[in-house]
């Protein structure tokens, strides 16, 4: 039994990413009024690109292909030690939480220097936002982490989000409100999506992300496109446990309720994105720093 | 045994300096002469010491010395174990690195004298390490420190090198004058200058106080803890490269050791002890590595991260003593295990970063990042050197920086009261801090890396450079595989670490301070191996891929600019002045800058940099105002020789009068 969860588990992190991506778009449409693409045109997006030929810089070096390659690997690291939908994941130990957190950063140091490697002042830009916007990412997350910690007893992030949330509900609601929020904030900005970045602005100057992997193409650009909806599929899985702490004993009905709940999740992502504006970046840090101070206070409401 | 050999590895070392003296300044016989001995001695060294860490005997050598209260005592144990390896290994690369980087032909004038303090300041630093006794360790530290300013000094016709030679010179005799007063107090205590654990009986709160307050300040100003780190900008920023390793590797660490042996003699150290070194630690490491990531000169932004690590570590050793004071082995074993890993891991990073910045140097004779670009195709191997050091100071997966940032982690977490005990949620805020300064050194070393090794070479400087020889690349080699080596088998180091913990903590049942219980050290083994067979796989998926579809070359794509140059290319002050402007408050960047303005504008300029406001904002200031008074003063000083003997006269006869009445 417990083979097939896994392999459940391995199956969905792999095959469900895009779909978010999918859903994110037709909302979007949906708000615009158009039709929009189908759903599963990411996929379609990726496979093409997969297949196709590549434009290399004549600047570049190892580096180049190093960040989309170093980014997925750790993306893929790292979804096997994140509970989906409160099964257990597949490897769990006391520290992964702390390995989740650094996987991603080993992936934005690749990432970025990949961006640096074309020597293009507009990729430099985008590298330099990502890894400065990231600096007061990480702090909000491990707030997060601390309250998880506390309210749970334990060290992993199985033995945080699988199993019962609803008794740490009981304990620490409040805190776990102001934690979901400060995590939604990360992972809009994480995942570079609106009010913070737009993955669909057509003008260099403005990106982050999109604007660092202007060079890459082909293969390489897909690689970067699963591993950026890899991530937002991780993060939202974090979240979307907290929102769900439901536990209903059967674990067909968990994997479903998750199934149901990741594109729900996505669609609020789009939501937000249709009815914001695009912050001017200068107010990015100020958002990001509320965002650290909540989850700050919602840590201090736990242990007073 | 151990100490045998270790004695004898410093005599060989401590003499390796000298036959070159004898011979002429141009001969490279002396240089060649010296590296024997230094790597030899180096060798003796680590197999006396790693003979101790397997067997676990010791034979304290302890001999009679005619100096008051002194004596030459002399044994190996865990904690100097844990020091000594670095202390015999990275100045040992260091010496075979400057064969090629300081050859005695290229510098005739000082590369004797070069090698003479190298040889010095390594077998100093491995005497304190060893030595049992107060006064043979302040000789130890004294000959230690100074043979360091003539390092720091190596080059001392350039004035910018006295200076930092004179800056660090006044900071390690304040720091002396802090261990005398410390030894004199500890004296008191214990009846000898014997250096071993207090009778809890003889310790009044007022006197431990002031004991902790000197180690503190004294050994404090040697690791160049924030804001006691005045010196060490300079002087690692000055120093030639393979000194710079040295000092940053090692020798700061030596204040690490003086700390963490310190405050091992008191058994009950009150709450607040641990909690003033982890607050120290966490603003070290903040402010270090947002310092680090205002600088464009390689060597002083690499000199700001070990002020960061020297954070870290200081974060390890207060949440060892938290557990110390709240009875909680986890706290301790994790806390310790993170500081003392993370004193090797530095060493092994640290020492990698400043010997392929040096190679940089070597090649382009330029310490200015925003004149370098895209150095990694003329210098594949110093690039893929500097790439490893970056992504282990960082602390990322799967090398060995990470290992000790989790165990710190682990032990910050539990400060929440997880597992069994009682809760100290100060230390808990530590946590975040820790993120911040991680994320924090990923921009600094994105930004290092990317301006000085990719893109394309910015200025006449990074044109037409050349790959160091291998003696230069075959230390930064072996300091890759160390760092690879911790990284991916922590469980094998974890027996000294526990050594080392056990010794340290001996109120503490032992069987809980094990490392293997409390932290996953195999499953760092499985995932950082998983994460590199992933990242093979992927990358050979991507060049099957590459192989199958068409491939072409073009130039980087500029939004349609058709006559892009180098020098568009995004500096490393442009990289950093985001998050410059954000800790504004601290840094206080200046800038000067010529605007461009009107329709038939002048040429514009923009400069800005990052000084060090602690140095330049608030030492300076109120030292000059120190030296105007003392200026008073100088009417005594009349600098002929008769007066000076007619003053020594007239204060003996004041003393002996007042030993009369």
């Amino acid at each position: 039994m417990q083979v097939i969860h896994m392999l459940i588990h391995v199956v969905l992190m792999i095959a469900m990413p895009p779909l978010l991506l999918g859903v994110i778009t037709k909302t979007k449409a949906a708000f615009a009024g158009r039709v929009g693409p189908p759903v599963l045109q990411p996929y379609f997006d990726m496979i093409k690109l997969l297949q196709k030929g590549s434009v290399i810089s004549t600047t570049t070096t190892w580096v180049f292909f190093a960040g989309p390659v170093v980014a997925l690997a750790a993306a893929l690291v790292a979804g096997l030690v994140v509970p989906l939908g409160g099964h257990p994941a597949p490897i769990s130990f006391e520290g992964d939480l702390i390995l989740f957190a650094y996987l991603f950063a080993l992936g934005r140091f690749f990432t970025a220097s990949a961006a640096l490697d074309t020597g293009s002042s507009f990729e430099g830009m985008g590298a330099a936002r990502e890894v400065t916007f990231s600096c007061l990412a990480e702090p909000a997350l491990f707030f997060g982490l601390l309250i998880l910690a506390k309210l749970s007893q334990s060290l992993s992030l199985t033995g945080m989000l699988a199993g019962s949330l609803t008794a740490a509900w009981g304990i620490g609601g409040a805190s776990l409100v102001l934690m979901a929020v400060s995590l939604f904030i990360v992972l809009l900005v994480e995942n570079s999506r609106i009010p913070f970045d737009d993955p669909a602005t057509h003008l260099e100057l403005t990106m982050i992300h999109e604007v660092m992997v202007l060079d890459h193409s082909g293969p390489a650009l897909g690689m970067i496109l699963y591993g950026a909806a890899l991530k937002l599929f991780l993060v939202g899985a974090v979240l979307l446990r907290i929102l769900v702490p439901i536990d209903s004993g059967s674990p067909w009905i968990d994997w479903g309720s998750f199934l149901v709940g990741m594109p729900l999740l996505a669609v609020l992502i789009g939501v937000v994105e249709s009815t914001m504006a695009r912050l001017p970046l200068i107010n990015v840090p100020r958002i990001l720093i509320a965002a650290c101070l909540l989850s700050a206070f919602g840590l201090i409401l736990l242990v007073k | 045994m151990s100490e045998c050999m270790v004695l004898i590895a410093i005599s060989v070392i401590a003499f390796s300096g000298v036959p070159g003296l004898l011979l002429n300044r141009h001969s490279a016989v002396g240089q060649w002469l010296s590296v024997v001995l230094a790597v030899g001695g180096a060798l003796l060294g680590i197999v006396g010491t790693l003979q101790y860490a397997v067997l676990g005997e010791s034979e304290p050598i302890s001999l009679h010395w005619a100096v008051p209260g002194g004596e030459f005592a002399v044994a190996v144990d865990g904690i100097s174990t844990i020091f000594l390896l670095p202390i015999f290994l990275i100045p040992m690369l260091g010496a075979i690195y400057g064969l090629s980087y300081w050859r005695q032909s290229e510098h005739p004038d000082n590369g004797r004298k070069l090698r003479l303090f190298y040889g010095l300041v390594t077998a100093s630093l491995a005497m304190i390490v060893v030595s049992q006794n107060a006064i043979l360790f302040l000789v130890a530290w004294e000959i230690m420190a100074l043979s360091a300013f003539f390092l720091v000094t190596t080059e001392d016709d350039d004035e910018r090198v006295r200076d930092a030679g004179w800056v660090y010179l006044a900071a390690t005799h304040f720091a002396t004058l802090c261990l005398f007063g410390m030894f004199a107090l500890l004296r008191n205590i214990a009846g000898s200058f014997v250096l071993a654990p207090l009778p809890e009986d003889a310790i009044t709160p007022g006197v431990a106080t002031t004991v902790f307050l000197l180690a503190l300040a004294g050994f404090g100003l040697k690791a160049g803890l924030m804001p006691l780190h005045v010196w060490l900008p300079g002087a690692h920023a000055m120093a030639p490269s393979h000194v710079s390793a040295l000092m940053s590797g090692v020798l700061i660490k030596i204040g690490i050791y003086g700390l963490v042996r310190v405050v091992s003699f008191f058994p009950h150290p009150p709450v607040w002890w641990g909690g003033i070194l982890l607050a120290l630690g966490t603003v070290s490491g903040v402010l270090g590595v947002a310092f680090a990531v205002g600088q464009h000169d390689l060597k002083r932004l690499l000199a700001y991260h070990s002020v960061e690590n020297i954070g870290i570590i200081v974060m390890g050793i207060g949440l060892a003593l938290l557990g110390r004071s709240m009875q909680r082995a986890d706290w301790v074993a994790l806390g310790l295990a993170g500081a003392l890993l993370h004193v090797w891991n530095h060493s092994l990073f640290k020492s990698l970063l400043f010997f392929s910045a040096g190679s940089v140097v070597y090649a382009t004779h330029t310490r200015e990042i925003d004149h370098l670009g895209g150095l990694s195709k003329q210098m594949p191997a110093t690039a893929l050197a500097f790439a490893v050091g970056a992504v282990a100071i960082c602390g990322l997966p799967p090398l060995n920086g990470f290992v000790s940032e989790l165990f710190l982690y682990l032990g910050l977490f539990r400060t929440l009261g997880i597992g069994a005990g009682r809760s100290w949620v100060g230390a808990a805020f530590a946590a975040p801090a820790l993120a911040l300064i991680g994320a924090l050194a990923v921009l600094c070393f994105v930004k290092a890396f990317g301006v000085v090794f990719l893109g394309s070479a910015r200025t006449a400087h990074a044109e037409h450079v050349k790959e160091s020889g291998l003696s230069m690349t075959g230390p930064m080699a072996v300091l890759v595989v160390g760092c690879v080596f911790i990284g991916l088998a922590p469980a094998l180091v974890a027996p000294a670490l526990d050594r080392a913990i056990t010794e340290w903590a001996p109120g503490l049942p032992p069987a809980e301070l094990r490392l293997a219980s409390l932290a996953p050290l195999g499953w760092i083994s499985v995932m950082g191996l998983g994460l590199v067979c992933v990242t093979v796989a992927a990358s050979a998926y991507l060049r099957f891929r590459l192989r199958r579809g068409e491939v072409g070359s073009a130039s980087t794509w500029g939004c349609g600019y058709a006559i892009p140059s180098p020098t568009m290319q995004y500096t490393s002050s442009s990289f950093a002045a985001m998050l410059v402007r954000l800790f504004a408050s601290v840094l206080r960047p200046k800038v000067h800058e010529t605007p461009i303005e009107g329709l038939f504008a002048h040429e514009g300029r923009f400069e800005s940099h990052v000084p060090d406001t602690v140095l330049d904002g608030m030492i300076q200031p109120s030292v000059r105002s120190i030296a105007e008074l003392f200026s008073r003063f100088r009417v005594l000083q009349q600098g002929s020789i008769q007066v000076y003997l007619s003053y020594i006269f007239m204060t003996l006869l004041v003393l002996l009068l007042w030993s009369i009445l």
